[in-house]
C-alpha cells in the first residue's frame, strides 16, 4: 500500500486519534498519532490483512525542543514490502506514551533506551528500567536541555 | 523491582531481582556470567536464573561500553565528523558502518556518486563481511572448544586486511568512505590482488567446512540448540544471519537494494535445519559460512567490472542538508544497520539515532536460552555474533 492509502485507512479507522500527516515532499511519509492510542494503532497495523506490518525497524526518541518530545516508529512489512512511519508527540513535562512492546518484542529494549535517554514513560512496558546508563544515573542525557552533572558517585564527570 | 535490604533476610538470597518480573522460586538460583567472561566477547553481563543445570531465564545487562555515540553526533560541527565515530561501533566491520551512514547522507543530500566509488564501496563492504564472519566463526569455534579454526580464520583475515591497508592505510578503523566519495583511490595493483585473494580464499572455505562445520563434536554442541523460529525472529526485529538462520529469506541487498547491489548475481543462504531444527545455532553458523562464499562471488563480479573515474569528484565542499529526516538501512555482516538522521537545516546533525543490529539481535537471547543448559548459553551467545561496541555504542 502507498502512504496516502495507509493514511486514509488509519483516518477512517481511528478518526480523532490520527492528529497530523505529512505524505508529500518528505523522504519517509508519516502520521502523528495520539500518544494514548499508539498501541491500538500499532496492533491494527500489524494484524490487519491489508497492512501486515510485522516488523518494527526502528524506534527512536527525539527531543523536538520547545517543550516537546517525540517517539518515532519506523514500520516495515516483510510480507507486503511496504514501509510507514508513526510519530507520537508528548510534552517533556509529562512524557507518557503507550508501550508497543506487546505488539513487537523488538520495542522492548528500544523503549527502555528511549526512557533511558529521554525519560519517556512507556505505559504498559513489562520492564521499564535504564538500559545503557547506570541504574542510579540522574537526568536524561539526550534531552537538549541536559546539564552534565559535576559528579557521579564521587567521580568527576566532565573530563 | 529494586532489591532493598529489607527484602533480604540475613543468610537468605534476595526474593526478587530486577528484570525477572516475578519472585524467585525456592529451587532457582541466580548465576552472574560476565562482565569479564571469555565467551561474552567483551563486557556483557548475563544473569542466569537456573534450576539445577537448566536455564530458566536470562537477564542481559549491557551498557559497560556505552560512550554516547548519539550524544557525540549532536555535538559535531559537521556531518563528516560522524564517520570516524561510526567506525567505532562495529569495530570488526567498520567499512559497513561507514557505508550505511554515507548512503543515508547522500540520499538526504541527493548526491549521485561516481560509478567507480560505488564499485569500490561494494568491494570494501563485502570484504568487511568476510572479515567479520571470519572473526565470528573463529571465535565461535573458540567458545565451543575448537582452537585451531580460529588461527586459520585469523590467517585468512590477514590477507583482506593487507589489501585494505594498502588502500587506505588503516587496518581496523578506516574513515575511508566519505560523503560523496572515498578518502583514497585504490592502488593500480588492487584488481590483481583482489582476484588473487578470491582464488586463494575459495578452497579455504572448504577447508573450514572439513575442519569445523561438519565436525561431529561441533554439530553435537550446536545442532538443536537455541532454536529461534522464523516468526519469533521477525517479531524480535532480528536481522542478518540470525534471521536468515531461522529460515527467513530476507537480505536488504536483494529485498531493498541500495547502492549497486541489484547489478550482481548472488544467493541468499538461509538455515535449512540440515543437522537439527531450522533456526538452531548450527544453521546460524552455516549461514555465515555460505555468506562468505557469496561475498567472494560479489567481489569477483565487482572487481571485473570496476570502471575508471575520479573518486573525489562528488564530495561536497559544504554539507548543509535541508531540514528534514530520513531513515536508511543497509545490510551489515551482523544485520540491518539503520540510521535515522534528523536535520534542522544547520551544518551539524540535530539527531542521529542508530538502529544497531547486534543490540536488537541480543534482545532475543532470553527467548533462545530458556530451557537450555548453562553450557548452551555460551554456544547460543556465540551464534548471535555480537560486538559490544555496537550494542552499547
Amino acid at each position: 500500500m502507498i502512504a496516502q492509502e495507509l493514511h486514509d485507512l488509519l483516518k477512517t479507522t481511528f478518526g480523532e486519534a490520527i492528529l497530523e500527516a505529512k505524505i508529500d515532499g518528505v523522504f519517509d511519509p508519516f502520521v502523528t498519532v495520539a500518544p494514548d492510542r499508539i498501541a491500538d494503532v500499532a496492533r491494527f497495523l500489524r494484524d490487519d490483512d491489508r497492512t501486515q506490518f510485522d516488523s518494527l525497524m526502528c524506534l527512536s526518541g527525539v527531543d523536538l525542543t520547545k517543550g516537546n518530545l517525540a517517539v518515532v516508529y519506523h514500520l516495515h512489512s516483510t510480507k507486503r514490502n511496504h514501509k510507514f512511519v508513526l510519530k507520537a508527540v508528548v510534552p517533556a513535562a509529562n512524557p507518557r506514551v503507550q508501550s508497543v512492546a506487546s505488539v513487537w518484542r523488538m520495542a522492548d529494549w528500544n523503549e527502555r533506551e528511549a526512557y533511558d535517554m529521554y525519560g519517556i514513560i512507556f505505559d504498559g512496558h513489562p520492564d521499564l528500567r535504564r538500559i545503557l546508563m547506570p541504574d542510579d544515573w540522574e537526568g536524561f542525557p539526550l534531552r537538549k536541555d541536559y546539564q552534565v552533572p559535576e559528579f557521579y558517585n564521587g567521580m568527576k564527570v566532565p573530563y | 523491582m529494586e532489591v532493598t535490604l529489607t527484602d533480604v533476610e540475613p543468610g537468605r538470597r534476595p526474593a526478587t531481582i530486577p528484570g525477572l518480573g516475578r519472585p524467585l522460586r525456592a529451587e532457582e538460583m541466580v548465576i552472574s556470567m560476565g562482565p569479564q567472561h571469555p565467551s561474552t566477547h567483551g563486557v556483557l553481563r548475563l544473569e542466569l536464573v537456573v534450576d539445577g543445570e537448566i536455564v530458566v531465564d536470562v537477564i542481559p545487562h549491557i551498557g559497560y561500553l556505552h560512550r554516547c555515540f548519539e550524544k557525540h553526533c549532536e555535538h559535531m560541527s559537521n556531518y563528516q565528523q560522524v564517520i570516524p565515530y561510526a567506525d567505532r561501533m562495529d569495530y570488526v566491520a567498520a567499512m559497513s558502518n561507514e557505508f550505511g551512514y554515507v548512503v543515508a547522507m547522500e540520499k538526504m543530500l541527493k548526491i549521485q556518486v561516481p560509478e567507480r566509488v560505488e564499485y569500490i564501496r561494494v568491494i570494501m563492504a563485502e570484504f568487511s563481511r568476510i572479515i567479520s564472519h571470519l572473526i565470528a566463526i573463529g571465535t565461535y569455534g573458540l567458545d565451543i572448544g575448537a582452537f585451531t579454526p580460529f588461527l586459520y580464520c585469523m590467517r585468512d583475515r590477514e590477507h583482506v586486511l593487507d589489501i585494505i591497508e594498502e588502500t587506505c592505510g588503516a587496518r581496523l578503523l578506516y574513515n575511508y568512505m566519505w560523503i560523496g566519495g572515498l578518502s583514497h583511490d585504490v592502488k593500480p595493483s588492487f584488481q590483481k590482488q583482489v582476484s588473487e585473494f578470491c582464488t586463494y580464499f575459495r578452497p579455504k572455505i572448504k577447508e573450514l567446512n572439513d575442519l569445523l562445520s561438519y565436525n561431529k563434536i561441533f554439530i553435537e554442541r550446536t545442532a538443536n540448540v537455541g532454536v529461534l523460529p522464523g516468526d519469533v525472529a521477525i517479531n524480535y526485529g532480528a536481522s542478518g544471519p540470525v534471521l536468515r538462520g531461522s529460515g527467513v529469506k530476507w537480505d536488504l541487498r536483494k529485498n531493498d537494494p541500495y547502492s549497486i547491489y541489484d547489478r550482481f548475481s548472488f544467493d541468499i543462504p538461509v538455515g535449512q535445519g540440515l543437522k537439527g531444527k531450522v533456526g538452531d545455532c548450527w544453521d546460524r553458523y552455516m549461514v555465515r559460512v555460505h555468506e562468505m562464499e557469496q561475498s567472494t562471488n560479489i567481489i569477483e563480479q565487482a572487481v571485473a567490472q570496476l570502471p575508471e573515474g575520479d573518486v573525489q569528484s562528488a564530495i561536497p565542499k559544504r554539507i548543509r542538508p535541508e531540514a528534514g529526516e530520513i531513515y536508511v538501512r543497509t545490510e551489515t555482516p551482523k544485520g540491518d544497520l539503520g540510521y535515522y538522521i534528523v536535520s534542522d537545516g544547520t551544518a551539524s546533525p540535530f539527531r542521529i539515532k542508530v538502529r544497531p543490529p547486534c543490540f536488537i539481535n541480543l534482545s532475543a537471547l532470553p527467548a533462545m536460552c530458556r530451557g537450555a543448559m548453562i553450557a548452551d548459553v555460551v554456544a547460543i551467545l556465540g551464534s548471535i555474533d555480537i560486538v559490544l561496541g555496537e550494542v552499547d555504542r
